[in-house]
């Protein structure tokens, strides 16, 4: 088991301190801090051998080429995909569905037919499949979840059918940290004829993937939530399934053969890189999922289970807090509502704390809408967070509730 | 109440829990804005809380009322009606009230990084006071 306060030092950014005081940072569902590793292996390229991969015949660009290879092999072992040709470098999770939804989507869904997607998904799983909807006419299909934030199997299976073309589900909710059982969703798809896509941007933050095993068709996680740098994500997919889908984008490195009357396009993963790809985002993302591997995800659970027992059980100390979501497999995400009091003025108070959590919709603004509200604060965990963390939140929100309480 | 005295009171807190804690029963006793007003209408974009905006043009001047569901938005948004309420156009577009917020120790209210939506609220006193 990682001792929490040795790891914690090598993400320079827990030194910082605002106002004299150290931050407490709760918002990993948002976006992970970075260990030092990934900072030092994206300047180890920038300092050794930058070049633009994929073009050069010189020793710079060959060594990036094969470090940024290299980071598709750590990502496609990361989820156990079969081939790294299933493994399409992207700018971040949302480009991934948008890459779905635009190729694959439009080449297969028709007026008449569904796309099914939970109420609890973030816009960037919902809305590329809305805008797909109103281009072909085919209809968007919401299964809902229970009061607690629960999946509801008859509710799925009752939506799910012979006009489902494709099944959208997040892996674990951004508001309610509700686990979908995707695995069944996936084979459950599969038995109608539907394709299955799984938002894995949280899940893949907190527990291992097996891609073969979900059995899913496609799957999209970015590199900010995975511990690495912002603008690299990833979109896997069935190699067969992607062999057929048109690109995306067009331009450099996605051609086979260009003249004015035509041109051919390369095959996968390249034909869906156009233009220079992030190599060094990409190489840093390998390192975050690199450094997730050697703590270990048997070490990870074990650490923030504790954490999610000890953050319920002390967020309820808070008077008139109630935690929206409570599913019964849930991650290491509370949102929460405290009494009549507006989470921006909760955050405010927070903030002068020191405390960081992000408070408003969440982009996902159906299901906190759903659940009774326009605005939820959320305090997230991530590999980092410790019991002080939790403690610091919860002596801030007594204050907040104290200063706001209406005599 | 004048923006002056405001000041003035404002000058005696010692930390942030006693200036909010009385930006706070400003917004308590900020007259509530008819539900009728609540729409999309009056809302001000921008905003992480809902911020209304209503203004009445009379005798010249402009008489502004404003609300939020978000009580800290509630007080500020007292100060900003007690700043630019009642003014002529002239008046209005000649007020510095960055300068005003910093006397009042409350410039990081005005911040556009800080996404209350004031800065939204000013803008839009002002576009009312350009467009009379």
């Amino acid at each position: 088991m990682y001792d929490v306060y040795e790891i914690r030092k090598e993400f320079p950014i827990f030194g910082v301190l605002v106002n004299g005081k150290p931050v407490t940072y709760l918002d990993t569902t948002a976006s992970a801090q970075k260990p030092q590793a990934v900072f030092d292996a994206m300047s180890n390229v920038y300092h050794r051998f930058y070049a633009n991969p994929h073009r050069g015949t010189y020793y710079f660009a060959d060594a990036i080429t094969s470090a940024f290879e290299q980071a598709r092999e750590t990502v496609r072992e990361f989820i156990n995909a079969r081939e790294t040709r299933e493994i399409v470098f992207t700018r971040n999770a949302t480009e991934s569905i948008n890459l779905v939804a635009a190729t694959w989507g439009m080449q297969n869904v028709k007026a008449g037919d569904e796309v099914l997607i939970s109420e609890a998904e973030h816009h960037a799983n919902l809305v590329p499949w809305q805008h797909l909807c109103e281009v072909t006419g085919a209809k968007l299909v919401v299964f809902p979840v229970d009061d607690n934030g629960e999946f509801m199997r008859e509710e799925f299976y009752a939506r799910l059918g012979e006009k489902t073309k494709i099944v959208a589900v997040s892996a674990m909710s951004n508001v309610l940290g509700t686990m979908f059982p995707i695995e069944e969703i996936a084979a459950a798809a599969h038995k109608v004829g539907a394709k299955v896509l799984v938002d894995a941007c949280q899940f893949a933050v907190h527990y291992p993937i097996d891609v073969q095993k979900i059995d899913c068709d496609f799957l999209a996680f970015s590199g900010h939530k995975t511990y690495g740098p912002t603008g690299i994500g990833v979109l896997y997919g069935k190699a067969e399934i992607l062999e057929k889908m048109p690109p995306y984008q067009f331009g450099g490195d996605m051609i086979e053969n260009v003249t004015f009357e035509k041109t051919t396009y390369a095959d996968i993963p390249a034909r869906f890189e156009a233009g220079t790809p992030a190599s060094v985002q990409a190489i840093g993302m390998a390192e975050g999922l690199k450094y997730i591997k050697k703590l270990g995800f048997a070490d990870i659970i074990k650490h923030e289970e504790e954490l999610i027992k000890y953050t319920t059980e002390r967020l309820l100390e808070v008077p008139q807090l109630k935690i929206i979501g409570t599913a019964k497999k849930k991650g290491g995400v509370f949102s929460f509502a405290v009494g009549n009091i507006h989470p921006q003025d909760i955050a405010f108070v927070l903030n002068k704390e020191n405390v960081a959590i992000r408070i408003g919709h969440h982009c996902a603004q159906p299901i906190v809408n759903r659940m009774g509200y326009n605005s939820l604060a959320r305090a997230s965990l991530g590999l980092y967070s410790t019991k002080e963390d939790i403690d610091n939140l919860v002596a801030a929100l007594l204050k907040a509730e104290k200063f706001f309480r209406e005599e | 109440m004048d923006i002056e005295e405001l000041i003035e009171n404002f000058s005696f807190f010692e930390n942030w829990e006693e200036k909010y804690q009385y930006v706070i029963d400003l917004g308590h006793k900020l007259e509530p804005l008819d539900d009728s007003f609540k729409t999309e209408e009056w809302k001000v974009k921008g905003c992480q809380s809902q911020v209304w905006l209503v203004p009445q043009f009379a005798d010249g001047r402009i008489h502004f009322k404003g609300d939020s569901d978000a009580i800290l938005v509630r007080g500020i948004i007292a100060i900003v009606l007690m700043i630019y309420n009642d003014k002529t156009p002239e008046e209005i577009k000649s007020i510095d009230v960055t300068k005003i917020f910093a006397k009042l120790g409350l410039e990081e209210n005005l911040t556009p990084s800080r996404r209350n939506g004031m800065l939204s609220m000013v803008s839009k006193i002002r576009e009312y006071a350009e467009k009379t």
